[in-house]
C-alpha cells in the first residue's frame, strides 16, 4: 500500500516536473497493432513494425518518454480527441477529411499507391465488382466513389479473408500490407489491375490543441529525414524500397 | 518458455506447438479469460444494484422519482448498445477529469473544450499520462464495468419492476389488513417472493452479459475475442511463428468456452429457481412441493 503511494506520489511529482520543464514528458502512442509491416503485435505481445521503430526514434530525439497503446481502428480518432492517448501512429494517411477533426505531423512515409489483390487467375475486371476494404480508410472512400461496390470490414485481416472465401472479388489496401499476404499465400492470391494513387503520405495524428507536441514531432521527423535514418528504416521494413528525403 | 524454443524455424510437431502455445501473446490470451470472469464478478452486483434502484424508483409514490426511473430504463433500453458503450465511458472519463481539473488547476485559463478536443491540465489526467500501462488498463476496465452495469441495470430494473408487480395483490391487501407499513410489505412480502418472477428474466440477462464481453475491446480492454482474432489472423514470415488464417480454430475454442459457461449457468439457475419458488403459489412452486424431481 505504502509502496503504491510512493509510486503515485512519484508519478505526481514527475507530472509536475514535466509540465514545468516540458522535458522527459510522458506520451502515449496509439496504434492499431494489426497492419504489418506498419504496426503489429509480435509473438512477445509487444507492438512491433516500421512505426514502432520510427516512433521510438522520434520519441528519443524529441526527448519524450513513450508508451505504446493498442486501440481498435474504428474508435482510434475518438479516443485520441478525448485524451486517452496523445498520438495516432497507425499507418494513417493524411486526408482533408481527417484533418478537420485532428491534426497531422509532416509525413514520415511517402504517398503509397494502393493495390488490388484477388484470387490468382482472376481477370482485371474484378476491380469493378465487389471490393473489400477496411472501414474508415481512404481505400473504402475511394471504392465507394467509384463504380465498384464496397464491402467494409473492421480489420485488415477480414478484408483478405473476404476475398479468400468469395465474399468479395478483390481487396484494396496499402501495397506493403498486401505484398506480405500475397507472398505468404503460396500462389493462391495475386495482384490484379493497376495500382491507384490515393491519399497523401502517412503522418502522425495529434490533437488540434496539442500544437506543442506537433512542433516537437515535426522537428524530430525532419531530423530523422535529414540524417537518413528514415530512409534506412523504410528500406528495412519495406523490402529495400528506396525513398529519398 | 522452454529451453528449446530459441530457434522456432527448426522445430516441428510437438515441439513447435509447445513453443507456439506458450508465447507471451498466448499467455495474454489465457489471462484474458480471467478478464471476462472479472468483468462478470464486478458487474453482477452493480447490475442488481442499478436494477433495484431503477425498479424502486419506478414504484415510488413521488412523481419526480418515478419519472427518473422511467426515463432511465426507457432511454438506456432504447439506445443501441454500441453507441452507449462508446458514450458512457468517454463521458464518465471526461466528467472525472473535468472535476479534477477544476480542483487541481484553478488557475488554468484555456478552455477545456477546444473544437473536438478535450483538454485538461496534465495533473488532472485520470490516470496520469505517466502512469504505468496496467493502471490505464485497470481504470479502463472499471469504466467499462460501470458502462455495462448502467446498460444491463436498466434491463434488470424492468425485469424486477415486473416481478414486483406480479405478486398477487391479495397478499398485499392481507399485509395492509395486518397493519404493515409500505416498507414492511416490501421487505416481508414482495422482496422474498419477487425472485421467482424475476429469475427467468435475470437469467436471460446473465446469458446476454456473458456474450457481450467482446464490446470491451471498443473500450480498449483486450478480451478473449480480441486475442482470438489477433492470434488466429494470418501470420506472415515477419512473425516468429508464421501460420495461415487460423481464426476458425481459435473461435472454436471460444465457442466451447461459451457453451461451457452457458451450461454451468443453466445448472446454477435451475437450482436457484428450485430454491426461490419453494412453497410459492406459482406452478413451479407447486411442482416443487409435490415432487422431488430435480430439473
Amino acid at each position: 500500500m505504502t509502496y503504491t503511494k510512493i509510486i503515485t506520489g512519484a508519478a505526481l511529482i514527475a507530472a509536475f516536473a514535466s509540465s514545468a520543464f516540458a522535458d522527459g514528458h510522458s506520451i502515449r502512442m496509439g496504434t492499431e497493432g494489426a497492419y504489418p509491416p506498419y504496426n503489429f503485435v509480435n509473438d512477445s505481445g509487444e507492438v512491433d513494425g516500421f512505426e514502432r521503430e520510427v516512433g521510438d526514434e522520434l520519441c528519443k530525439r524529441a526527448n519524450l518518454d513513450c508508451t505504446w497503446v493498442i486501440n481498435d481502428w474504428d474508435s482510434i480518432i475518438p479516443n485520441l480527441v478525448s485524451g486517452n492517448y496523445d498520438t495516432i501512429i497507425a499507418g494513417m494517411s493524411i486526408t482533408a477529411e481527417r484533418d478537420e477533426v485532428i491534426d497531422f505531423t509532416s509525413e514520415y512515409f511517402p504517398p503509397d499507391p494502393s493495390t488490388y489483390v484477388a484470387l490468382a487467375g482472376a481477370s482485371d475486371d474484378v476491380v469493378n465488382g465487389v471490393v473489400a476494404a477496411q472501414t474508415s480508410t481512404i481505400q473504402a472512400a475511394y471504392i465507394a466513389s467509384s463504380s465498384a461496390t464496397v464491402v467494409e470490414f473492421a480489420t485488415p485481416e477480414e478484408t483478405v479473408a473476404a476475398v479468400r472465401n468469395g465474399e468479395a472479388d478483390a481487396v484494396l489496401a496499402d501495397d506493403a500490407y498486401l505484398a506480405d499476404i500475397v507472398n505468404a499465400s503460396n500462389g493462391e492470391l495475386a495482384f490484379v489491375g493497376s495500382p491507384v494513387a490515393i491519399g497523401g503520405g502517412i503522418g502522425m495524428g495529434i490533437r488540434e490543441s496539442d500544437t506543442e507536441l506537433k512542433e516537437k514531432m515535426n522537428t524530430a521527423i525532419a531530423s530523422i529525414k535529414a540524417d537518413g535514418t528514415l530512409t534506412k528504416l523504410i528500406a528495412k521494413w519495406f523490402d529495400g524500397r528506396s525513398v529519398e528525403y | 518458455m522452454f529451453h528449446y524454443c530459441v530457434d522456432p524455424q527448426n522445430l516441428d510437431g510437438f515441439y513447435w506447438w509447445s513453443c507456439y502455445l506458450t508465447t507471451v501473446k498466448h499467455i495474454s490470451f489465457y489471462k484474458s479469460f480471467l478478464v471476462v470472469f472479472a468483468l462478470l464478478i464486478v458487474t453482477v452486483p452493480l447490475i442488481l444494484f442499478f436494477g433495484f434502484m431503477g425498479a424502486i424508483a419506478r414504484q415510488s409514490k413521488l412523481y419526480p422519482v418515478r419519472l427518473f426511473g422511467v426515463t432511465y430504463t426507457s432511454i438506456v433500453r432504447g439506445v443501441p448498445d454500441i453507441i452507449f458503450f462508446l458514450f458512457v465511458p468517454i463521458a464518465l472519463d471526461q466528467g472525472i477529469e473535468y472535476l479534477r481539473h477544476k480542483i487541481k488547476c484553478p488557475d488554468w485559463t484555456d478552455p477545456i473544450r477546444q473544437g473536438n478536443d478535450f483538454v485538461v491540465c496534465q495533473i488532472a489526467k485520470m490516470p496520469l499520462g505517466s502512469s504505468e500501462q496496467w493502471i490505464h488498463e485497470t481504470y479502463g476496465f472499471f469504466l467499462a464495468a460501470l458502462a455495462f452495469s448502467v446498460v444491463f441495470g436498466a434491463f434488470a430494473a424492468n425485469t424486477i419492476n415486473g416481478a414486483i408487480n406480479a405478486i398477487p395483490p391479495a397478499q398485499i391487501e392481507t399485509g395492509v389488513a395486518y397493519g404493515m407499513s409500505r416498507k414492511q410489505i416490501f421487505m416481508r412480502i414482495q422482496f422474498p417472493q419477487m425472485w421467482a418472477y424475476a429469475l427467468p428474466g435475470l437469467s436471460n440477462l446473465w446469458m446476454i452479459l456473458i456474450k457481450a464481453t467482446p464490446l470491451l475491446f471498443l473500450l480498449g480492454v483486450q478480451d478473449i475475442v480480441y486475442w482470438a482474432r489477433e492470434l488466429g489472423g494470418t501470420k506472415t514470415a515477419r512473425f516468429t511463428y508464421p501460420h495461415e488464417d487460423w481464426r476458425l480454430g481459435y473461435f472454436i475454442v471460444l465457442l466451447v468456452f461459451y457453451l461451457f459457461l452457458s451450461w454451468v449457468s443453466e445448472i446454477f439457475f435451475n437450482r436457484l429457481t428450485l430454491k426461490v419458488t419453494r412453497g410459492q403459489a406459482t406452478l413451479s412452486g407447486l411442482n416443487n412441493n409435490n415432487s422431488k424431481i430435480r430439473s
